[in-house]
């Protein structure tokens, strides 16, 4: 069986990852942003293991299974701000959590 | 010797003590008793000054007149302790003992502590007693640093001290808003004079290389200057002038010479002890002290000398013009120090410095003693001081009036009192000097007529006239205008004498007027020969005889008071040698009486004018561009930032998005070198 060109690994990263940029530039809902920066960073994830197999190096699978502990981390401190903010503010609208504005 | 650190710090403590301890002792121990207290502390530790002095004296006579010049450390434990030192400048807490600062510390300690006595009677009644003593011993203190010190920073130190103290007691009533204004004129006229000092001190400093007046090495500014030299080879006339006419600007402010007397006579205002220590005996004579301490330096510029004699024998002569006319008892007075200090500065411009010292210390006797009988009359007729309104008091306060009697002949120059003696020498040696001379001493003559006859008139016009008041009447003025109405507490009715404390002071004062003179008599000098150590020895020509002088001197005063007691005699009812419509149409009266309109020409120059310069440069200058300039960037600033804040959204997906402009941007100014080459 033929292998698949690495090529096509980063393209479906670089699509992956697009997507997720829009979902984080045009959503309020913060969960669904949340998902958005996911799906950015299992893209990348992507993209590092098949660098790692393309150049035979452990480097890319090393990188991504710390960016997942770190996304997990992320997740569990991101929702609960998100749980914060929702018992002051009473929404989780991300446009009107504005108080840095000017 | 080794006590002298003694002479200024005994009053040091003694300010140190009243100005911690001073409240709370009239707190605890009572008003009267804690009164006592400090009276008796502040007192008694000038005195102490006063034998550790006369211990020094008694040190210094036994070395031969060449030795009498030491050094010696003013902090405890001695050593030379450097206060300055950086570069090649070096300024040590060192003394020097010598028969100037000695005589000095004499007359500071002697008149100071007589009239410290004075004052424990005259401020008795005063609520801030604690803070006056606190004052008067700081001055004390100070005025010692200034005779005392080795080198001219030092003194400078104690010329500002001194200078502060006495801003602090002419508006000691600082409630009285005329007071303050008093006080501030003497202090900003005398910043005036200072300017000149210091610059002096600076010149001296890049002429010589040192601050120092003596050392032991024979460095000290003095030594070489009493060679004609500097580190750099021959002193030059230039030189020596500059410095000298720089240190005489000092003088000319603090010893109150033309054109910056005018502080002086508003001086009064302070309580009349002041007026006595400060403003007549020590403080005012410091600008004489000085220039008699920088004489081997004086000597080398005739310019100098000739400008420092005109002055000094102009300002005796417009001053004495001025007392002829004054009303208030204090402000003739006040002229006439300003007058007699003239004299001084005459003494020292024409090589007599020996002669203007002998003059410095018989007017401490003799006018301190006048400012204090002064206050005695004062006392008695319960704070009034016109004239106008007093007359007939000798028999009421005789003790005043003969100590005064005492005074009065004293400053007219009748032998054999103080006052003759020293007028005389420095008139005598005004006749030796080379230049105009003879002009010199026919001005200084006929100011001492002048002399004679204003201390008649006032004595005429407080003692001698029918009375001009009613004893139910006294008191009961108002405060206004009057500034020695020290609380009276009804218990004095009508002229009163003043208590033991003050007459004590008064007839010490009149003792040392009478006989103070007797130790510069001609032929035996004992003064000069004293004093010889300390200052320079100018050349005088031959002048006219002693025995003329002397005739001549004694003529003037006798005419003088003659004159005025057979004129005052004819006006015993009114006391007024002029009507009411001679004095309006007498030009030359109202212009004595306004003080030739020098105060008011002062004012319009420099406070009216001047305050529009200084409005113009508060307001054009300060305001409109200084703080325009400021204000300008800050405005530009604020601007800027209105436009910025706009980036703050507060959208979330605003801020991303411009990250991700900013990744891309980067990325691709990163990968643009290889995108260049792809050939898309």
């Amino acid at each position: 069986m033929p292998a698949v060109p690495t090529s096509y690994y980063l393209g479906l990263s670089g699509v992956l990852f697009t997507i997720g940029m829009i979902g984080v530039l045009i959503k309020r809902n913060p969960i669904v942003i949340f998902m958005c920066i996911e799906l950015m960073l299992n893209a990348v994830n992507l993209s590092f293991i098949a660098l790692g197999r393309h150049f035979g190096h452990m480097a890319g699978q090393m990188m991504v299974i710390f960016v997942m502990a770190i996304a997990a981390a992320e997740v569990a401190i991101g929702l609960g701000i998100i749980v914060a903010i929702f018992r002051t503010k009473e929404t989780i609208n991300i446009d009107e959590i504005n108080l840095l504005k000017y | 010797m080794s006590l002298v650190w003694l002479i200024p710090g005994l009053p040091l403590i003694g300010f140190l003590f009243h100005a911690f301890l001073g409240k709370s002792i009239v707190k605890s121990m009572g008003e009267a008793n804690g009164k006592k207290t400090i009276g008796a502390i502040a007192t008694g530790l000038v005195f102490a000054s006063l034998l550790i002095s006369v211990l020094v004296f008694l040190d210094l006579m036994k070395l031969a007149p060449g030795d009498q010049r030491q050094y010696v450390s003013l902090l405890p434990g001695g050593g030379r302790i450097p206060w300055i030192s950086i570069g090649s400048l070096h300024v040590y807490y060192m003394g020097i003992i010598d028969p100037l600062s000695l005589l000095m510390c004499f007359i500071v300690t002697g008149v100071g502590g007589v009239i410290h006595l004075y004052a424990t009677g005259y401020m008795a009644d005063d609520k801030d007693y604690p803070r006056f003593f606190t004052y008067f011993n700081l001055f004390i203190f100070f005025m010692l640093m200034l005779v005392l010190s080795e080198n001219i920073l030092l003194m400078f130190v104690g010329w500002e001290g001194v200078g502060l103290c006495s801003y602090l007691l002419i508006s000691f009533w600082f409630e009285d808003v005329e007071n303050s204004k008093a006080g501030n004129k003497a202090f900003i006229v005398n910043r005036i004079g200072d300017l000149g000092f210091s610059i002096g001190v600076m010149t001296i400093f890049a002429v010589f290389g040192t601050l120092s007046f003596y050392t032991p090495q024979g460095t000290g500014f003095l030594d070489m200057a009493a060679k004609g030299i500097t580190p750099h080879g021959i002193l030059s006339v230039g030189a020596a002038t500059l410095i000298a006419l720089l240190l005489f600007m000092g003088a000319c402010g603090k010893s109150a010479q033309f054109p910056l007397y005018v502080w002086l006579p508003d001086a009064m205002a302070g309580p009349t002890p002041v007026s006595a220590l400060i403003h007549a005996a020590t403080m005012v004579t410091a600008g004489v002290v000085m220039i008699t301490r920088v004489s081997p330096l004086i000597v080398h510029s005739p310019v100098a000398m000739m400008v420092i004699a005109c002055v000094g024998v102009f300002t005796a002569f417009y001053a004495a013009t001025i007392a002829l006319t004054q009303n208030d008892i204090k402000k003739v007075l006040a002229y006439s120090t300003v007058s007699q200090l003239g004299y001084m500065f005459l003494g020292c411009g024409v090589g007599a410095f020996a002669a203007g010292m002998f003059h410095v210390t018989t007017h401490a006797f003799f006018k301190g003693l006048l400012f204090l009988g002064a206050g005695s009359v004062i006392h008695a007729m319960s704070g009034e001081q016109d004239m106008r309104k007093m007359g007939g008091l000798k028999d009421r306060i005789p003790v005043t009036f003969w100590t005064m009697v005492c005074a009065w002949l004293a400053i007219s120059g009748i032998p054999p009192f103080a006052g003759f003696w020293s007028k005389d020498e420095i008139l005598g040696s005004a006749t030796g000097y080379p230049q105009y001379g003879m002009e010199l001493y026919a001005v200084g003559l006929f100011t001492a007529l002048l002399t004679a006859f204003y201390m008649t008139r006032l004595m005429m016009k407080t003692f001698w006239t029918k009375p001009r008041f009613k004893d139910e009447e006294l008191g009961a003025h108002s405060s206004h205008g009057s500034d020695d109405s020290h609380s009276h507490d009804g218990k004095h009715q009508g002229v009163h004498e003043s208590p033991p404390s003050m007459l004590i002071s008064l007839v010490i004062l009149a003792i040392l007027s009478v006989i103070g003179g007797l130790v510069g008599i001609p032929g035996h000098n004992l003064f000069d020969k004293f004093l010889g150590p300390s200052v320079a020895s100018y050349p005088l020509k031959e002048g006219m005889p002693v025995p003329i002088g002397m005739l001549l001197g004694t003529a003037c005063g006798a005419v003088g008071i003659a004159v005025c007691v057979i004129m005052y005699n004819r006006r015993q009812e009114t006391g007024d040698l002029l009507s009411p419509k001679e004095k309006a149409s007498n030009a030359l009266y109202k212009g004595s009486l306004n003080l030739w309109y020098v105060d008011s020409a002062y004012y319009k120059i420099f406070v009216t004018e001047g305050g529009k310069v200084a409005e113009f440069i508060w307001q054009g200058i300060d305001r409109a561009l200084i703080d325009g300039i400021v204000n300008f960037v800050a405005g530009l600033l604020g601007f800027l930032s209105e436009l910025f804040r706009r980036f703050q959204t507060g959208y979330i997906r605003a801020y991303a998005f411009v990250m991700l402009a900013g990744v891309v941007a980067v990325v691709i100014s990163v990968l643009w070198p290889f995108l260049r080459h792809l050939h898309i």
